[in-house]
């Protein structure tokens, strides 16, 4: 009884952080599918606000063609290297946007895709570590033409 | 979905950097505000004699036309092969090899 205790605790505990997301003011809450996703990824883990530069527009004239570029501070080396980056999205009709596997093959932890983004939002950004750890960042995207139509 | 588009350095020293870009031309359609069917690939693998180096899983919010951009340590004989495949199981593949100096 006391471990199953214990484990709601840590449970609940893990909830307030991923409330605690950095998310921009504007977006006060996860949508529970959201949260969904990110609760996914994590398993439990309490991602680390560092490490990950996020480029991309802050406003794209385009939502259905956001380029966006994600570096990690990586060595990429066998023993230390990013497995995963993956991308979730606040306030699109799915929060999946996509995940890039990632291996010590790559000379850098650096990747560049366009993304779909159905209005203005932060959208989030987590990468996976070798050692289990996960690293997270937020970027926020004004749209002027919404790409969630297709 | 048409060929698809893959830019390569045509020759690199073993160990330095190769940029690779991928491109395919697909509507990627997730049918959540059209009534058309749903068409969308389920992932990209890039792949560097026979060894997995770069995979994608692609969810509602990756774009048409899906592009990638990435750099992979060179190592010889140099032999990529790129795979997309869809949804329905079929996929289109892009074979190019880098000469390794």
């Amino acid at each position: 009884m006391i471990l199953d205790r214990r484990k709601m605790i840590a449970g609940a505990a893990g909830s307030a952080a991923l409330v605690l997301l950095p998310i921009p003011a504007a977006a006060t809450s996860l949508h529970p599918e959201v949260d969904a996703a990110l609760r996914d990824i994590l398993a439990g883990r309490t991602p680390r606000e560092a490490g990950i530069d996020i480029d991309a527009p802050a406003v794209a004239e385009n939502g259905a063609q956001v380029p966006v570029t994600i570096r990690v501070e990586s060595p990429m080396s066998a023993e230390d290297h990013v497995t995963a980056i993956h991308i979730v999205a606040t306030a699109n009709p799915a929060p999946g946007i996509g995940s890039f596997h990632l291996t010590p093959h790559l000379a850098r932890a650096e990747v560049f895709t366009r993304i779909r983004l159905a209005e203005e939002q932060a959208f989030l950004v987590l990468a996976e570590l070798s050692d289990g750890r996960v690293l997270q960042a937020a970027a926020r995207t004004a749209v002027t033409i919404g790409g969630c139509t297709t | 979905m048409s060929t698809p588009r893959v830019r390569l350095p045509r020759s690199a020293r073993a160990g330095d950097e190769i940029e690779v870009r991928t491109l395919i031309e697909h509507p990627m359609h997730t049918a959540v505000a059209t009534p058309e069917p749903r068409d969308m690939l389920a992932r990209f693998e890039a792949r560097l004699n026979g060894e997995a180096v770069f995979a994608f899983d692609f969810a509602n919010g990756s774009a048409a036309n899906p592009t990638f951009i990435f750099h992979v340590r060179a190592v010889p004989p140099g032999d990529f092969v790129f795979t997309w495949t869809h949804e329905d199981g079929h996929s289109f593949t892009s074979e190019q090899s880098v000469r390794i100096i």
